[in-house]
């Protein structure tokens, strides 16, 4: 193993921030209390936890009483979409049911698979596809809206490819047709500016350890029109729709990390932009590489290259010897052993998602590494095509 | 997923056996690019002590972790050995030297096994020898295997 560690993977997950963690120590045993507790020191979570509640509000340009804290991204997703499906409003099993939901084929999987939960139950979902360069036009949305029509689930930036989808005239086309819209945020919130009135969303889900925050604390955002039904039941926190006591210090966590996210996300696009481009300059100069995804609607943290004649998962364990963390879509590093869905929508040939690579970069990465990374992976693409039983002229 | 074990990541990152022998006795060729791993196994074949012997093998892969290390360690297992005793390794073997391997990664060591008894195989049909029955119907599964692999995935071939 080499001494030098390098960690590219931080769509997977980020590591907290020295503020985060101090923002958050008090709430451990310190302030300890419940904060439905009537005493002081259920006070002192509640306010804790309201003044967090109202930051996060405040960086999307929602109400507080629009946010709901969620356990994880994924429940935020499955609260957004099964609650709304739930509702009163959705009037399932009646004369007058609106069971349809507009989603595409490159949702995340908590997305995908709540979809896919309601359609194997009755639910009418339409799948919609993305173009070569992984993204979705908004008038294939507005093409699918029927009078049943209750839902449109539309990620914002892609967990694979990094590509940014077109939610604002999608969010206009919902408003338009009377269809609430949901975004899987996870991949932008804290990188992207968001304003939810202004772009028409309806619903959002974040997640706080994609932005420096802890593990294990998300929200659902969900406009005050919005009818909607719990999926967790029991005491009633969170204006009924997430029962359970709230992780304080978790929310505590995500509001400090969304506040550095909104100090930092301008000089780190611009930081962070640069070496990416750096990098894929590098990596295009290897034979038999392409970038996947479109190249200007991307998220700038996102790298994600295919190099014809290797196999991703060989590729991330030579990588990660070299001290290199990444991730792949190749279907030898998934539990199905098929490819990613992801790349088989905009195109790509299995053997193609198979030697695919992703590169997410993060604060702690410097423009000083980027040679080196750039040397090693074109090491690691050579030696693994030369135990290959191919031979081209690489 | 489950983690790979430091005995496959060994023969992972440093394999041993790979090459490519110029006029092989025999070649086994399985697996196929859609599905993602692809090994060929090459041997050279003389006779030791009255008996026909497995005297040079090497193999390349494009593949996972796990092909590469199957690779390598039925090479080992293989080489040496008489063509008779080699016909008798299977996947088993295989798993059990490498001390295990992650449950959805065990299909590797097949093609690995596959990959060994189908350069016997060619060899035996060039020197016109006559192949075991047994042989003849592994053959013919390794052949239906991969058909049903590419069924089960869609592949093409």
């Amino acid at each position: 193993m080499s001494s030098k560690r390098i960690y590219l993977d931080h769509s997977a997950t980020t590591p907290v921030a020295e503020e985060v963690i101090e923002a958050m120590e008090p709430y451990f045993s310190e302030k300890f209390g419940n904060p439905s507790s009537l005493h002081s020191f259920g006070r002192e979570s509640r306010d804790a936890l309201e003044k967090s509640r109202k930051q996060i509000a405040d960086f999307i340009g929602a109400r507080p009483s629009e946010i709901i804290f969620t356990g994880v991204g994924t429940e935020a997703d499955n609260l957004a979409i099964m609650g709304v499906a739930f509702s009163e409003n959705a009037a399932f099993g009646t004369k007058n049911q609106r069971n349809h939901i507009i989603t595409s084929k490159i949702e995340h999987p908590a997305v995908r698979e709540t979809c896919k939960y309601l359609e194997k139950r009755g639910w009418k979902i339409t799948w919609l596809d993305v173009n070569s360069e992984g993204l979705i036009n908004p008038r294939d949305v507005e093409n699918a809206i029927t009078k049943e029509t209750i839902l449109v689930t539309i990620m914002h930036v892609n967990n694979e490819i990094g590509t940014i989808q077109p939610i604002e005239e999608i969010g206009k086309i919902c408003a338009k047709h009377k269809v609430y819209f949901h975004t899987d945020a996870v991949q932008s919130y804290g990188k992207i500016s968001i304003n939810v009135k202004k772009m028409n969303i309806d619903l959002l889900s974040a997640s706080a350890h994609k932005i420096y925050g802890p593990k294990g604390i998300g929200f659902l955002y969900v406009h005050q029109d919005v009818k909607i039904v719990p999926i967790t039941h029991g005491g009633g926190h969170e204006t009924g729709l997430r029962s359970g006591t709230e992780n304080i210090p978790g929310i505590v966590g995500f509001a400090k990390a969304t506040e550095l996210a909104s100090k930092n996300m301008k000089s780190e696009a611009e930081r962070i932009g640069k070496m990416k481009d750096k990098l894929v300059k590098e990596l295009l100069k290897i034979p038999g590489s392409r970038i996947n995804g479109s190249k200007d609607q991307r998220i700038y943290v996102n790298i994600n290259i295919s190099f014809e004649g290797v196999e991703g998962e060989a590729l991330l364990l030579r990588l990660d010897e070299k001290g290199i963390a990444v991730s792949t879509g190749s279907a030898c590093s998934s539990k199905s052993l098929e490819p990613s869905p992801v790349l088989t929508a905009i195109g790509l040939k299995p053997e193609q998602a198979h030697g695919s690579l992703r590169i997410t970069f993060g604060k702690e990465n410097r423009e000083e590494d980027i040679d080196y990374i750039a040397e090693q992976i074109k090491n690691v693409v050579g030696s693994l095509r030369k135990i290959s039983p191919f031979k081209k002229n690489w | 997923m489950e983690q790979y074990n430091k005995k496959v990541m060994q023969h992972f990152l440093k394999p041993k056996n790979v090459g490519e022998i110029k006029n092989p006795d025999g070649v086994g060729k399985v697996g196929n690019l859609v599905c993602g791993d692809i090994m060929h196994v090459f041997i050279k074949v003389k006779e030791i002590k009255g008996k026909d012997t497995i005297y040079q093998i090497k193999f390349q892969t494009l593949g996972c972790a796990a092909a590469v290390a199957t690779s390598d360690v039925v090479i080992d297992l293989a080489k040496g050995k008489t063509i008779q005793d080699a016909l008798k390794i299977t996947n088993q073997d295989v798993v059990r030297e490498l001390g295990g391997l992650p449950a959805i990664k065990v299909h590797c060591s097949l093609l690995a096994e596959q990959a060994l008894s189908e350069a016997i195989y060619d060899y035996m049909i060039k020197k016109g020898k006559k192949v075991p029955k047994e042989l003849e119907e592994k053959h013919k599964r390794n052949q239906e295997h991969e058909k049903n692999f590419h069924d089960k995935f869609k592949c093409e071939k």
